[in-house]
């Protein structure tokens, strides 16, 4: 019981800090107009190279399913990457993730909650985004299975947070690499998880990898969700049900992996001394 | 005097020393810096072989993911260095030294440049050889004068930044994070900046890297680039020589003016903001 509470109290103060750090570093207007720029203009990226080569322009029939992958990738850079940066951060850039272990709260849970702050940046990215969309691009959303929708966006987001306490595990154990270990990952994750293209482009191994990561099938449910059918022929014969499945399954993989791995990072970190490191990069 | 001149050129190499150094001293990061803007390239080039666009698109892209690596170490390493070294503490050392301001960034730049050569012709050559792209520059001498001119101007505009960034605690952070995706929009890094029409693409022109990517495409596919081009290479290459002078001239202007203000301001210490 002590332990859950500890692990809220860390979740709270990790949320609150993270939403800080995240917003309070300009005026609100600026914060906004920050929050809308970035995300909007990955999007306008695509939108171009499709006008400048694509036939039919943003009329391809891709377009909607490479314009909702991008916009909801969005959340894999801002969680997954997220939270192991939060690690980089405080150890190296504040010299305070010491005192947040010796503070009576949770590490686990604080970083859940640096996540949980990553989360509500990102969905305001995702939403504008979306909304964007909508009105200037003629993308048609429609929310025809919006229990799909929760479902899979429930299960997504955790399993990112999920995996992303696994990266800031990580991240703790490593010295010069810590800044960029999230960014690769979810540079990999970009590419492998066919968030802008048909998986089927891709050499055949690097394919079968596709298939066996989460965020595929993520993708793929909300693709469902929101434009009525999926981008990828391989996944085509799974039912919703099945994919929901097959998230639910990698979240609960993601629960047991990061509660395991970041222990005993935690161990390790402990031991050799590396919670105060501090390697100036 | 000589003694001054002396003081600049060491202090230039000096700075530029563990720059060119550190490249080769954690090799791993030349593993990661080829391999990192690889991954944003592949999926540039696989939406675009997704939407059946000639081979020579990739091209763009792959070119593109190189320039972005000057861009990038322009914006984190040049215009948000001095914001770093207040973090760390070590702006107060820079600011004590006897010598110039300018020499210190132009070490860095120096420094910073050939070191991102190193990872611009990693992700060149692998993207290249990976992708199969056509490579065949027509105008050898012409190409590389764009090239160095575009680095010139374009780390000019990274001393400028950095006497900009001065004054800034974690704002120098978000901002340099704000400039990358809209930045590559603008400046056309994976598409042809004509796209975005003559006058945004003229506006995006004051950063260096729009003119520069436009007049090495249209060098590199003169054929497919005669529907795209911005403009002539002349002109761009005319554009650029005016660019990093004033670039350079404003940075060393800009420096004094930042550093007083910060004096006077109270911010050359501050950390953690």
């Amino acid at each position: 019981m002590r332990r859950l509470r500890e692990a809220w109290q860390g979740f709270k103060a990790g949320a609150w800090l993270g939403w800080q750090i995240e917003s309070n570093w300009t005026e609100p207007f600026l914060f906004a107009i920050y929050s809308v720029i970035k995300p909007v203009a990955g999007v306008l990226i695509l939108v171009f190279m499709y006008l400048v080569v694509a036939q039919g322009g943003l009329e391809n029939p891709l377009f909607p399913q490479v314009f909702l992958g991008t916009t909801f990738y969005l959340y894999v850079v801002n969680v997954l990457s997220g939270i192991s940066w939060s690690v980089h951060d405080d150890r190296e850039h504040y010299g305070m993730l010491k005192y947040v272990y010796m503070a009576p709260l949770h590490l686990y849970g604080y970083l859940l909650g640096r996540g949980a702050a990553k989360t509500l940046v990102a969905t305001i990215s995702v939403l504008i985004t979306l909304a964007f969309g909508m009105a200037f691009l003629r993308v048609r959303l429609s929310l025809g299975s919006p229990g799909l929708l929760a479902a899979a966006l429930m299960l997504g987001l955790a399993a990112l947070a999920f995996y992303g306490i696994l990266l800031a595990g990580v991240s703790l154990l490593i010295a010069r690499h810590g800044w960029m270990v999230g960014d690769v990952v979810a540079g990999g994750l970009y590419l492998l998880c066919g968030a802008a293209f048909p998986l089927a482009l891709l050499p055949a191994p690097f394919r079968a990898l596709g298939l066996g990561l989460p965020p595929t099938y993520w993708l793929e449910a909300l693709r469902r969700a929101l434009l009525g059918a999926g981008l990828h022929p391989e996944l085509a014969a799974l039912s919703d049900a099945q994919l929901l499945l097959i998230l639910a399954g990698s979240t609960l993989l993601g629960v047991a992996l990061s509660a395991g791995l970041f222990r005993a990072a935690e161990r390790i970190a402990v031991r050799r001394g590396l919670l105060d490191m501090q390697t100036m990069y | 005097m000589t003694w001054q001149i002396r003081t600049f050129l060491r202090t230039v190499v000096g700075r530029a020393y563990p720059r060119f150094i550190g490249v080769w001293r954690e090799k791993s990061w030349v593993i990661f810096d080829v391999f990192f803007p690889l991954l944003q390239v592949s999926a540039y080039v696989y939406i675009y072989r997704a939407i059946g666009a000639p081979p020579e698109f990739a091209g763009f892209a792959v070119l593109g993911g190189a320039m972005i690596a000057y861009w990038m170490n322009v914006l984190w390493s040049m215009a948000s260095q001095l914001y770093w070294e207040k973090e760390t503490g070590n702006l107060q050392l820079y600011l004590i030294a006897p010598t110039s301001r300018m020499a210190i960034l132009l070490g860095m730049a120096l420094g910073g440049l050939t070191a991102t050569t190193v990872r611009a012709a990693g992700v060149i050559l692998v993207g290249a050889l990976l992708f199969r792209i056509p490579l065949r520059v027509g105008h050898g001498a012409l190409f590389l004068g764009v090239f160095l001119l575009t680095l010139v101007a374009l780390y000019g505009l990274g001393m400028l930044l950095s006497s900009v960034f001065l004054l800034w605690g974690r704002e120098a952070w978000h901002l340099s994070n704000l400039f990358m995706e809209p930045v590559y929009l603008f400046s056309g890094f994976y598409f042809p900046v004509r796209a975005l029409g003559f006058w945004v693409a003229l506006v995006a022109s004051v950063i260096p890297i729009t003119l520069g990517l436009d007049a090495l495409r249209q060098l590199l596919y003169p054929q497919l680039m005669e529907r795209f081009r911005f403009l002539p290479v002349e002109a761009e290459l005319g554009a650029l020589a005016a660019l990093a002078v004033l670039f350079l001239f404003l940075a060393h202007r800009g420096l004094r003016f930042f550093e007083e203000l910060a004096r006077r301001e109270g911010r050359l210490t501050l950390r953690g903001q």
